[in-house]
Protein backbone atom coordinates (compact mmCIF):
# COMPACT_ATOMS: atom_id res chain seq x y z
CA UNK A 1 0.00 0.00 0.00
CA UNK A 2 1.27 3.48 -0.79
CA UNK A 3 0.79 6.27 1.65
CA UNK A 4 1.78 9.91 1.44
CA UNK A 5 5.30 10.57 2.65
CA UNK A 6 5.62 12.15 6.05
CA UNK A 7 6.11 15.73 6.91
CA UNK A 8 9.23 15.71 9.11
CA UNK A 9 8.18 15.47 12.75
CA UNK A 10 10.82 17.35 14.65
CA UNK A 11 10.83 20.77 12.99
CA UNK A 12 7.05 20.98 13.29
CA UNK A 13 6.46 19.45 16.70
CA UNK A 14 9.64 20.32 18.59
CA UNK A 15 8.70 23.94 19.25
CA UNK A 16 5.15 22.95 20.18
CA UNK A 17 6.37 20.37 22.66
CA UNK A 18 8.72 22.91 24.21
CA UNK A 19 5.75 25.23 24.73
CA UNK A 20 4.03 22.43 26.62
CA UNK A 21 6.93 21.32 28.75
CA UNK A 22 9.08 24.42 28.90
CA UNK A 23 11.92 21.97 28.52
CA UNK A 24 14.63 22.61 25.93
CA UNK A 25 16.38 19.32 26.49
CA UNK A 26 13.54 16.90 25.84
CA UNK A 27 13.87 15.85 22.22
CA UNK A 28 10.66 14.80 20.50
CA UNK A 29 12.02 11.27 20.32
CA UNK A 30 11.69 11.11 24.09
CA UNK A 31 7.95 10.98 23.61
CA UNK A 32 7.12 7.35 22.94
CA UNK A 33 3.85 8.06 21.19
CA UNK A 34 4.92 11.04 19.11
CA UNK A 35 5.74 9.31 15.86
CA UNK A 36 2.67 7.08 15.96
CA UNK A 37 0.43 10.07 16.57
CA UNK A 38 2.07 12.10 13.85
CA UNK A 39 1.77 9.34 11.27
CA UNK A 40 -1.88 8.82 12.22
CA UNK A 41 -2.85 12.45 11.86
CA UNK A 42 -0.52 13.20 8.95
CA UNK A 43 -1.07 10.14 6.80
CA UNK A 44 -3.79 7.81 8.04
CA UNK A 45 -6.84 9.33 9.75
CA UNK A 46 -9.60 10.83 7.63
CA UNK A 47 -10.31 13.65 10.00
CA UNK A 48 -9.68 17.39 10.03
CA UNK A 49 -10.65 20.33 12.23
CA UNK A 50 -13.64 20.80 9.92
CA UNK A 51 -14.88 17.22 10.32
CA UNK A 52 -14.50 16.62 14.06
CA UNK A 53 -18.25 16.00 14.32
CA UNK A 54 -18.84 14.30 10.97
CA UNK A 55 -20.59 10.96 11.53
CA UNK A 56 -18.40 9.21 8.95
CA UNK A 57 -15.04 10.49 10.22
CA UNK A 58 -12.34 8.10 11.31
CA UNK A 59 -11.99 7.93 15.08
CA UNK A 60 -8.80 8.04 17.10
CA UNK A 61 -9.18 7.15 20.77
CA UNK A 62 -6.21 7.78 23.05
CA UNK A 63 -6.75 5.14 25.70
CA UNK A 64 -3.39 5.68 27.33
CA UNK A 65 -4.33 9.16 28.46
CA UNK A 66 -1.29 9.99 30.54
CA UNK A 67 1.56 12.04 29.12
CA UNK A 68 -0.60 13.59 26.39
CA UNK A 69 1.94 16.29 25.43
CA UNK A 70 2.63 14.65 22.08
CA UNK A 71 -1.13 14.35 21.44
CA UNK A 72 -1.75 18.02 22.16
CA UNK A 73 1.23 19.05 20.04
CA UNK A 74 -0.09 17.05 17.09
CA UNK A 75 -3.62 18.44 17.52
CA UNK A 76 -2.16 21.96 17.55
CA UNK A 77 0.06 21.30 14.55
CA UNK A 78 -2.95 20.04 12.60
CA UNK A 79 -5.14 22.97 13.58
CA UNK A 80 -7.59 21.22 15.92
CA UNK A 81 -6.64 23.49 18.82
CA UNK A 82 -4.94 26.89 18.99
CA UNK A 83 -1.21 26.74 19.65
CA UNK A 84 -1.47 29.15 22.56
CA UNK A 85 -3.43 26.54 24.51
CA UNK A 86 -0.12 24.71 24.87
CA UNK A 87 1.34 27.45 27.07
CA UNK A 88 -0.77 26.74 30.16
CA UNK A 89 -0.82 22.96 30.52
CA UNK A 90 -3.05 21.92 33.43
CA UNK A 91 -3.47 25.50 34.61
CA UNK A 92 -6.69 26.49 36.37
CA UNK A 93 -8.17 27.93 33.17
CA UNK A 94 -6.54 25.46 30.77
CA UNK A 95 -8.50 23.11 28.56
CA UNK A 96 -5.47 20.84 28.39
CA UNK A 97 -4.70 18.72 31.42
CA UNK A 98 -2.38 15.86 32.15
CA UNK A 99 -5.20 13.63 30.95
CA UNK A 100 -7.39 14.80 28.05
CA UNK A 101 -11.09 15.60 28.39
CA UNK A 102 -13.22 15.19 25.27
CA UNK A 103 -15.66 17.86 26.39
CA UNK A 104 -12.85 20.41 26.62
CA UNK A 105 -10.69 19.69 23.57
CA UNK A 106 -11.94 19.71 19.95
CA UNK A 107 -10.92 16.56 18.14
CA UNK A 108 -10.46 14.50 21.29
CA UNK A 109 -12.81 11.53 20.99
CA UNK A 110 -12.66 10.26 24.58
CA UNK A 111 -11.67 11.52 27.98
CA UNK A 112 -9.06 9.12 29.28
CA UNK A 113 -6.56 8.67 32.07
CA UNK A 114 -7.73 5.68 34.05
CA UNK A 115 -6.20 2.82 32.10
CA UNK A 116 -8.16 0.14 30.32
CA UNK A 117 -11.18 2.10 29.13
CA UNK A 118 -10.33 3.03 25.54
CA UNK A 119 -10.52 -0.37 23.92
CA UNK A 120 -14.04 -1.07 25.19
CA UNK A 121 -15.19 2.36 24.05
CA UNK A 122 -13.56 1.71 20.69
CA UNK A 123 -15.39 -1.61 20.32
CA UNK A 124 -18.67 0.15 21.09
CA UNK A 125 -17.84 2.88 18.60
CA UNK A 126 -17.20 0.30 15.87
CA UNK A 127 -20.51 -1.39 16.68
CA UNK A 128 -22.40 1.91 16.72
CA UNK A 129 -21.02 2.92 13.34
CA UNK A 130 -21.82 -0.48 11.88
CA UNK A 131 -25.39 -0.39 13.24
CA UNK A 132 -25.89 2.90 11.40
CA UNK A 133 -24.52 1.55 8.14
CA UNK A 134 -21.33 3.61 8.40
CA UNK A 135 -18.87 1.05 7.08
CA UNK A 136 -16.15 3.40 5.84
CA UNK A 137 -14.82 4.90 9.08
CA UNK A 138 -12.04 3.11 10.88
CA UNK A 139 -11.58 3.27 14.63
CA UNK A 140 -8.05 3.48 16.02
CA UNK A 141 -7.26 3.15 19.70
CA UNK A 142 -3.83 3.68 21.24
CA UNK A 143 -2.74 1.78 24.35
CA UNK A 144 0.49 1.25 26.23
CA UNK A 145 2.10 -2.11 26.95
CA UNK A 146 1.68 -1.59 30.71
CA UNK A 147 -1.92 -0.56 30.18
CA UNK A 148 -2.58 -4.10 28.97
CA UNK A 149 -2.20 -5.16 32.60
CA UNK A 150 -5.76 -3.91 33.11
CA UNK A 151 -8.13 -6.83 32.69
CA UNK A 152 -10.81 -4.79 30.94
CA UNK A 153 -8.61 -4.76 27.83
CA UNK A 154 -8.74 -8.50 27.63
CA UNK A 155 -12.53 -8.51 27.67
CA UNK A 156 -12.43 -6.26 24.60
CA UNK A 157 -9.60 -8.12 22.86
CA UNK A 158 -11.44 -11.44 23.15
CA UNK A 159 -14.79 -10.06 22.03
CA UNK A 160 -13.46 -7.99 19.11
CA UNK A 161 -11.57 -11.01 17.85
CA UNK A 162 -14.45 -13.41 18.27
CA UNK A 163 -16.83 -11.13 16.39
CA UNK A 164 -14.33 -10.07 13.71
CA UNK A 165 -14.56 -6.30 14.11
CA UNK A 166 -12.42 -5.41 11.12
CA UNK A 167 -13.02 -1.66 11.40
CA UNK A 168 -10.94 -1.70 14.58
CA UNK A 169 -7.20 -1.12 14.78
CA UNK A 170 -5.46 -1.13 18.14
CA UNK A 171 -2.01 0.34 18.51
CA UNK A 172 0.10 -0.76 21.45
CA UNK A 173 3.10 1.48 22.05
CA UNK A 174 5.55 -0.90 23.67
CA UNK A 175 8.23 0.72 25.80
CA UNK A 176 8.47 -2.41 27.94
CA UNK A 177 7.09 -0.70 31.00
CA UNK A 178 4.72 -3.48 32.14
CA UNK A 179 5.99 -4.59 35.56
CA UNK A 180 5.78 -8.28 34.74
CA UNK A 181 6.33 -8.02 31.00
CA UNK A 182 4.47 -9.93 28.32
CA UNK A 183 6.31 -13.23 27.86
CA UNK A 184 5.70 -14.48 24.35
CA UNK A 185 5.10 -10.97 23.09
CA UNK A 186 2.25 -8.52 23.06
CA UNK A 187 0.99 -9.43 19.60
CA UNK A 188 0.28 -12.99 20.70
CA UNK A 189 -2.36 -11.75 23.19
CA UNK A 190 -4.29 -10.46 20.22
CA UNK A 191 -3.56 -13.07 17.55
CA UNK A 192 -4.65 -15.94 19.78
CA UNK A 193 -8.04 -14.21 19.83
CA UNK A 194 -8.28 -13.93 16.06
CA UNK A 195 -6.66 -10.57 15.43
CA UNK A 196 -4.01 -9.92 12.81
CA UNK A 197 -0.88 -8.21 14.06
CA UNK A 198 2.07 -6.16 12.85
CA UNK A 199 5.07 -5.39 15.02
CA UNK A 200 7.00 -2.37 13.81
CA UNK A 201 9.60 0.20 14.83
CA UNK A 202 7.53 2.80 16.66
CA UNK A 203 9.63 5.63 15.24
CA UNK A 204 9.70 4.50 11.60
CA UNK A 205 7.04 6.47 9.79
CA UNK A 206 6.84 4.30 6.71
CA UNK A 207 6.59 1.11 8.71
CA UNK A 208 3.92 2.66 10.92
CA UNK A 209 1.91 3.98 7.99
CA UNK A 210 2.04 0.63 6.24
CA UNK A 211 0.95 -1.25 9.35
CA UNK A 212 -1.78 1.24 10.25
CA UNK A 213 -3.41 1.06 6.84
CA UNK A 214 -3.27 -2.72 6.58
CA UNK A 215 -6.76 -4.22 6.43
CA UNK A 216 -7.74 -7.83 6.84
CA UNK A 217 -11.41 -8.49 6.12
CA UNK A 218 -13.20 -10.02 9.08
CA UNK A 219 -10.41 -9.48 11.60
CA UNK A 220 -9.39 -6.60 13.85
CA UNK A 221 -5.77 -5.54 13.57
CA UNK A 222 -3.17 -4.64 16.16
CA UNK A 223 -0.01 -2.67 15.52
CA UNK A 224 2.64 -3.16 18.16
CA UNK A 225 4.89 -0.10 17.96
CA UNK A 226 8.19 -0.88 19.64
CA UNK A 227 10.02 2.09 21.13
CA UNK A 228 13.00 2.47 23.47
CA UNK A 229 12.41 0.89 26.89
CA UNK A 230 11.26 3.30 29.54
CA UNK A 231 14.09 4.35 31.84
CA UNK A 232 13.56 4.62 35.55
CA UNK B 1 -41.06 -7.19 35.47
CA UNK B 2 -38.39 -8.98 33.48
CA UNK B 3 -41.04 -10.09 30.97
CA UNK B 4 -42.20 -6.50 30.59
CA UNK B 5 -38.61 -5.41 30.02
CA UNK B 6 -38.04 -8.10 27.39
CA UNK B 7 -41.27 -7.30 25.55
CA UNK B 8 -40.79 -3.53 25.58
CA UNK B 9 -37.13 -3.74 24.58
CA UNK B 10 -38.00 -6.11 21.74
CA UNK B 11 -40.57 -3.58 20.52
CA UNK B 12 -38.08 -0.73 20.80
CA UNK B 13 -35.50 -2.68 18.79
CA UNK B 14 -38.14 -3.27 16.15
CA UNK B 15 -39.38 0.29 15.91
CA UNK B 16 -36.54 2.60 16.89
CA UNK B 17 -33.29 2.14 14.94
CA UNK B 18 -31.40 4.11 17.58
CA UNK B 19 -32.00 1.43 20.20
CA UNK B 20 -29.22 -1.06 20.87
CA UNK B 21 -29.25 -3.73 23.57
CA UNK B 22 -25.97 -4.75 25.21
CA UNK B 23 -25.98 -7.94 27.25
CA UNK B 24 -23.44 -9.91 29.25
CA UNK B 25 -25.12 -13.31 28.80
CA UNK B 26 -27.83 -12.60 31.39
CA UNK B 27 -31.26 -12.75 29.67
CA UNK B 28 -29.61 -13.40 26.27
CA UNK B 29 -31.89 -16.43 25.90
CA UNK B 30 -34.86 -14.07 25.99
CA UNK B 31 -33.61 -12.05 23.04
CA UNK B 32 -32.74 -14.82 20.59
CA UNK B 33 -35.37 -13.78 18.05
CA UNK B 34 -34.56 -10.09 18.43
CA UNK B 35 -30.87 -10.86 17.90
CA UNK B 36 -31.71 -12.76 14.72
CA UNK B 37 -33.73 -9.82 13.42
CA UNK B 38 -31.30 -7.12 14.53
CA UNK B 39 -27.84 -8.68 14.74
CA UNK B 40 -26.13 -5.27 14.71
CA UNK B 41 -28.21 -3.94 17.62
CA UNK B 42 -28.54 -6.91 19.94
CA UNK B 43 -25.02 -7.35 21.26
CA UNK B 44 -24.17 -10.06 23.74
CA UNK B 45 -20.54 -9.54 24.75
CA UNK B 46 -20.38 -12.66 26.91
CA UNK B 47 -19.71 -12.57 30.64
CA UNK B 48 -17.84 -9.27 30.36
CA UNK B 49 -19.63 -6.54 32.28
CA UNK B 50 -16.84 -3.97 32.05
CA UNK B 51 -16.97 -4.36 28.28
CA UNK B 52 -20.77 -4.25 28.34
CA UNK B 53 -20.71 -0.73 29.74
CA UNK B 54 -17.69 0.33 27.67
CA UNK B 55 -19.52 -0.79 24.53
CA UNK B 56 -22.57 1.16 25.66
CA UNK B 57 -20.38 4.24 25.99
CA UNK B 58 -18.99 3.75 22.50
CA UNK B 59 -22.45 3.19 21.03
CA UNK B 60 -23.69 6.36 22.68
CA UNK B 61 -20.72 8.31 21.33
CA UNK B 62 -21.91 7.43 17.82
CA UNK B 63 -25.46 8.59 18.59
CA UNK B 64 -27.09 5.27 19.46
CA UNK B 65 -29.24 4.76 22.57
CA UNK B 66 -27.85 1.74 24.41
CA UNK B 67 -29.84 -0.35 26.84
CA UNK B 68 -27.55 -2.29 29.17
CA UNK B 69 -28.84 -5.20 31.21
CA UNK B 70 -27.67 -7.62 33.86
CA UNK B 71 -28.12 -8.49 37.50
CA UNK B 72 -27.92 -5.29 39.52
CA UNK B 73 -24.74 -6.31 41.27
CA UNK B 74 -23.00 -6.91 37.92
CA UNK B 75 -24.58 -4.01 36.03
CA UNK B 76 -23.85 -1.42 38.73
CA UNK B 77 -21.53 -2.58 41.51
CA UNK B 78 -19.10 -4.42 39.27
CA UNK B 79 -18.99 -1.76 36.54
CA UNK B 80 -18.90 1.31 38.72
CA UNK B 81 -15.83 2.82 37.09
CA UNK B 82 -17.19 2.17 33.60
CA UNK B 83 -20.43 3.93 34.53
CA UNK B 84 -18.42 6.82 35.94
CA UNK B 85 -15.91 7.15 33.11
CA UNK B 86 -17.30 5.45 29.99
CA UNK B 87 -20.69 7.15 30.37
CA UNK B 88 -20.63 10.11 32.78
CA UNK B 89 -17.17 11.44 32.00
CA UNK B 90 -17.67 11.05 28.24
CA UNK B 91 -20.83 13.13 28.52
CA UNK B 92 -23.07 10.34 27.24
CA UNK B 93 -25.85 8.25 28.75
CA UNK B 94 -27.39 4.81 28.63
CA UNK B 95 -30.38 2.99 30.04
CA UNK B 96 -29.18 0.47 32.60
CA UNK B 97 -31.87 -2.11 33.37
CA UNK B 98 -31.19 -4.49 36.23
CA UNK B 99 -32.85 -7.53 37.67
CA UNK B 100 -32.01 -9.19 40.98
CA UNK B 101 -32.83 -6.20 43.14
CA UNK B 102 -31.44 -6.24 46.70
CA UNK B 103 -32.28 -9.73 48.01
CA UNK B 104 -34.45 -10.98 45.14
CA UNK B 105 -31.77 -13.62 44.60
CA UNK B 106 -31.58 -14.57 48.28
CA UNK B 107 -31.01 -18.26 47.64
CA UNK B 108 -27.92 -17.39 45.57
CA UNK B 109 -26.26 -15.65 48.48
CA UNK B 110 -24.33 -12.44 49.02
CA UNK B 111 -22.53 -12.48 45.66
CA UNK B 112 -25.87 -11.95 43.93
CA UNK B 113 -27.35 -9.38 46.34
CA UNK B 114 -27.27 -5.71 45.44
CA UNK B 115 -28.61 -3.43 48.16
CA UNK B 116 -26.03 -0.69 47.41
CA UNK B 117 -26.79 -0.09 43.71
CA UNK B 118 -28.89 3.05 44.06
CA UNK B 119 -26.40 4.51 46.54
CA UNK B 120 -23.65 3.97 43.97
CA UNK B 121 -25.70 5.55 41.20
CA UNK B 122 -26.21 8.50 43.54
CA UNK B 123 -22.49 9.25 43.34
CA UNK B 124 -22.84 9.74 39.57
CA UNK B 125 -24.20 12.85 37.87
CA UNK B 126 -27.73 13.48 36.70
CA UNK B 127 -29.06 9.94 36.67
CA UNK B 128 -32.78 9.28 36.72
CA UNK B 129 -33.60 6.23 38.87
CA UNK B 130 -36.79 4.26 38.37
CA UNK B 131 -37.80 1.59 40.89
CA UNK B 132 -41.11 0.29 39.57
CA UNK B 133 -43.42 -1.44 42.00
CA UNK B 134 -45.40 -3.34 39.38
CA UNK B 135 -44.67 -4.89 35.96
CA UNK B 136 -47.28 -2.65 34.32
CA UNK B 137 -45.23 0.39 35.31
CA UNK B 138 -42.20 -0.81 33.35
CA UNK B 139 -43.13 -0.26 29.66
CA UNK B 140 -43.84 3.47 29.91
CA UNK B 141 -40.70 4.09 31.97
CA UNK B 142 -38.51 2.19 29.50
CA UNK B 143 -40.08 3.80 26.43
CA UNK B 144 -39.62 7.27 27.87
CA UNK B 145 -36.00 6.48 28.76
CA UNK B 146 -35.26 5.23 25.24
CA UNK B 147 -36.36 8.52 23.70
CA UNK B 148 -33.59 10.74 25.08
CA UNK B 149 -29.86 10.53 25.75
CA UNK B 150 -29.61 11.07 29.50
CA UNK B 151 -28.48 8.35 31.95
CA UNK B 152 -31.28 6.24 33.41
CA UNK B 153 -31.24 3.36 35.87
CA UNK B 154 -34.29 1.09 35.78
CA UNK B 155 -34.27 -1.29 38.74
CA UNK B 156 -36.55 -4.28 38.29
CA UNK B 157 -37.59 -6.59 41.11
CA UNK B 158 -39.56 -9.74 41.70
CA UNK B 159 -41.24 -7.96 44.64
CA UNK B 160 -44.44 -6.30 43.42
CA UNK B 161 -47.32 -4.20 44.70
CA UNK B 162 -50.96 -5.18 44.23
CA UNK B 163 -51.67 -2.46 41.69
CA UNK B 164 -49.66 -0.52 39.13
CA UNK B 165 -49.40 3.23 39.54
CA UNK B 166 -47.83 4.32 36.25
CA UNK B 167 -48.23 8.02 36.95
CA UNK B 168 -46.19 7.96 40.15
CA UNK B 169 -43.08 9.67 38.83
CA UNK B 170 -43.95 12.23 41.45
CA UNK B 171 -45.17 11.39 44.92
CA UNK B 172 -48.69 10.00 44.71
CA UNK B 173 -50.86 9.85 47.79
CA UNK B 174 -52.11 6.33 48.34
CA UNK B 175 -53.55 6.78 51.82
CA UNK B 176 -54.50 10.16 53.28
CA UNK B 177 -54.14 10.69 57.02
CA UNK B 178 -55.31 13.66 59.07
CA UNK B 179 -53.82 17.14 58.49
CA UNK B 180 -51.31 16.49 61.27
CA UNK B 181 -50.43 12.98 60.10
CA UNK B 182 -46.76 12.12 59.50
CA UNK B 183 -45.78 11.34 55.89
CA UNK B 184 -44.55 7.88 54.97
CA UNK B 185 -42.99 7.54 51.52
CA UNK B 186 -42.79 4.12 49.90
CA UNK B 187 -40.42 3.61 46.97
CA UNK B 188 -41.32 0.89 44.46
CA UNK B 189 -42.34 -2.48 45.83
CA UNK B 190 -42.13 -1.34 49.47
CA UNK B 191 -45.67 -0.02 49.17
CA UNK B 192 -47.17 -3.48 49.52
CA UNK B 193 -45.74 -4.32 52.96
CA UNK B 194 -46.10 -0.71 54.07
CA UNK B 195 -49.86 -0.61 53.46
CA UNK B 196 -50.19 -3.76 55.55
CA UNK B 197 -48.03 -2.19 58.27
CA UNK B 198 -49.94 1.04 58.89
CA UNK B 199 -53.42 -0.27 59.70
CA UNK B 200 -54.89 1.98 62.37
CA UNK B 201 -52.02 4.51 62.29
CA UNK B 202 -52.70 8.13 61.45
CA UNK B 203 -50.20 8.54 58.61
CA UNK B 204 -50.28 9.78 55.04
CA UNK B 205 -48.73 7.29 52.63
CA UNK B 206 -47.21 8.48 49.36
CA UNK B 207 -45.72 6.32 46.64
CA UNK B 208 -43.20 6.86 43.88
CA UNK B 209 -41.47 4.66 41.34
CA UNK B 210 -38.93 7.38 40.60
CA UNK B 211 -36.69 8.24 43.56
CA UNK B 212 -34.29 10.25 41.36
CA UNK B 213 -34.92 13.00 40.93
CA UNK B 214 -36.80 12.81 44.22
CA UNK B 215 -40.04 14.76 44.27
CA UNK B 216 -39.03 17.12 47.05
CA UNK B 217 -41.71 19.68 46.14
CA UNK B 218 -44.37 17.00 46.44
CA UNK B 219 -43.02 15.89 49.78
CA UNK B 220 -43.02 19.44 51.12
CA UNK B 221 -46.66 19.81 50.16
CA UNK B 222 -47.52 16.67 52.13
CA UNK B 223 -45.70 17.68 55.31
CA UNK B 224 -48.11 18.09 58.21
CA UNK B 225 -48.91 21.58 59.39
CA UNK B 226 -45.98 22.71 61.53
CA UNK B 227 -46.59 22.63 65.23
CA UNK B 228 -44.11 24.68 67.19
CA UNK B 229 -43.69 21.92 69.74
CA UNK B 230 -43.18 18.94 67.40
CA UNK B 231 -41.11 18.73 64.22
CA UNK B 232 -43.04 16.99 61.42
CA UNK B 233 -42.10 13.35 61.01
CA UNK B 234 -41.13 11.82 57.69
CA UNK B 235 -40.59 8.10 57.16
CA UNK B 236 -38.84 6.82 54.07
CA UNK B 237 -39.24 3.16 53.13
CA UNK B 238 -36.85 2.08 50.38
CA UNK B 239 -36.15 -1.38 48.95
CA UNK B 240 -32.38 -0.82 48.85
CA UNK B 241 -29.74 0.29 51.35
CA UNK B 242 -31.27 2.09 54.32
CA UNK B 243 -30.59 5.81 54.20
CA UNK B 244 -29.86 5.95 50.47
CA UNK B 245 -32.16 8.96 50.07
CA UNK B 246 -31.42 10.58 53.44
CA UNK B 247 -28.97 13.07 51.96
CA UNK B 248 -31.40 14.07 49.21
CA UNK B 249 -34.19 14.63 51.74
CA UNK B 250 -31.85 16.37 54.15
CA UNK B 251 -30.92 18.85 51.46
CA UNK B 252 -34.48 19.24 50.19
CA UNK B 253 -35.88 19.85 53.66
CA UNK B 254 -32.91 21.82 55.01
CA UNK B 255 -35.07 24.84 55.82
CA UNK B 256 -37.94 22.84 57.30
CA UNK B 257 -37.88 21.42 60.82
CA UNK B 258 -38.43 17.68 60.46
CA UNK B 259 -37.54 14.30 61.85
CA UNK B 260 -36.55 11.58 59.38
CA UNK B 261 -36.61 7.81 59.75
CA UNK B 262 -35.00 6.12 56.75
CA UNK B 263 -35.82 2.43 56.48
CA UNK B 264 -34.28 0.02 54.01
CA UNK B 265 -31.90 -2.88 53.69
CA UNK B 266 -29.26 -3.11 56.42
CA UNK B 267 -25.54 -2.98 55.71
CA UNK B 268 -24.56 -6.27 57.29
CA UNK B 269 -23.81 -9.31 55.16
CA UNK B 270 -26.16 -11.70 56.92
CA UNK B 271 -24.45 -14.76 55.39
CA UNK B 272 -27.82 -16.42 55.05
CA UNK B 273 -29.69 -17.79 52.06
CA UNK B 274 -33.45 -18.43 52.32
CA UNK B 275 -36.04 -16.45 50.39
CA UNK B 276 -36.64 -12.78 49.67
CA UNK B 277 -39.42 -12.91 52.25
CA UNK B 278 -36.95 -14.19 54.84
CA UNK B 279 -34.54 -11.32 54.06
CA UNK B 280 -37.37 -8.80 54.22
CA UNK B 281 -38.13 -10.07 57.70
CA UNK B 282 -34.48 -10.08 58.80
CA UNK B 283 -34.06 -6.49 57.60
CA UNK B 284 -37.29 -5.38 59.25
CA UNK B 285 -38.91 -4.65 55.91
CA UNK B 286 -41.89 -6.99 56.18
CA UNK B 287 -45.18 -5.57 57.43
CA UNK B 288 -44.50 -6.48 61.06
CA UNK B 289 -40.99 -5.03 61.00
CA UNK B 290 -42.10 -1.82 59.35
CA UNK B 291 -44.89 -1.48 61.89
CA UNK B 292 -42.43 -1.91 64.74
CA UNK B 293 -39.98 0.69 63.41
CA UNK B 294 -42.59 3.24 62.41
CA UNK B 295 -44.54 2.94 65.68
CA UNK B 296 -41.38 3.33 67.74
CA UNK B 297 -40.34 6.39 65.73
CA UNK B 298 -43.72 8.10 65.90
CA UNK B 299 -44.11 7.28 69.59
Amino acid sequence: MTTPSSTPTRPVLGPLLRRLTGDEKHAPSAHSTLDVLWVLYDRVLRISPETVDAPDRDRFLLSKGHGPAAYYAVLAAKGFIPEHWLDDLAGPESRLGHHPDRLLVPGVEIGSGSLGHGLGLAVGTVLGLRAQGLTEPRVYVLLGDAELDEGANHEAIAYAGATGLDALTAIVVDNRSASHGWPGGIASRFTVNGWTASTVDGHDHDELAEALTTRHPGRPHVVVAAVAPKEY
Amino acid sequence: MRDAFVQTTTDLLENDPRTALVLADISADRFVDAARRHPDRVLNVGIREQLMVGVAGGLALTGMRPIVHSYATFAIDRTYEQLKLDLDHQGVGAVVVSVGASYDGAEMGRTHLSPADVALVDTLTGWTVHVPGHPAEVPALLRAAARHDEPVYLRLSTQVNDLPRPGAGRLTVVHRGSPVAPVVVAVGPMLHPLLAAIAGLDVTVAYTHTPRPFDIAGLRELLPTPDASVAPAVVLVEPYLAGTSSAVLGEGLADVPHRLLALGVGRTDLRRYGTAADHARWHGLDAAGLRRSISAFLG
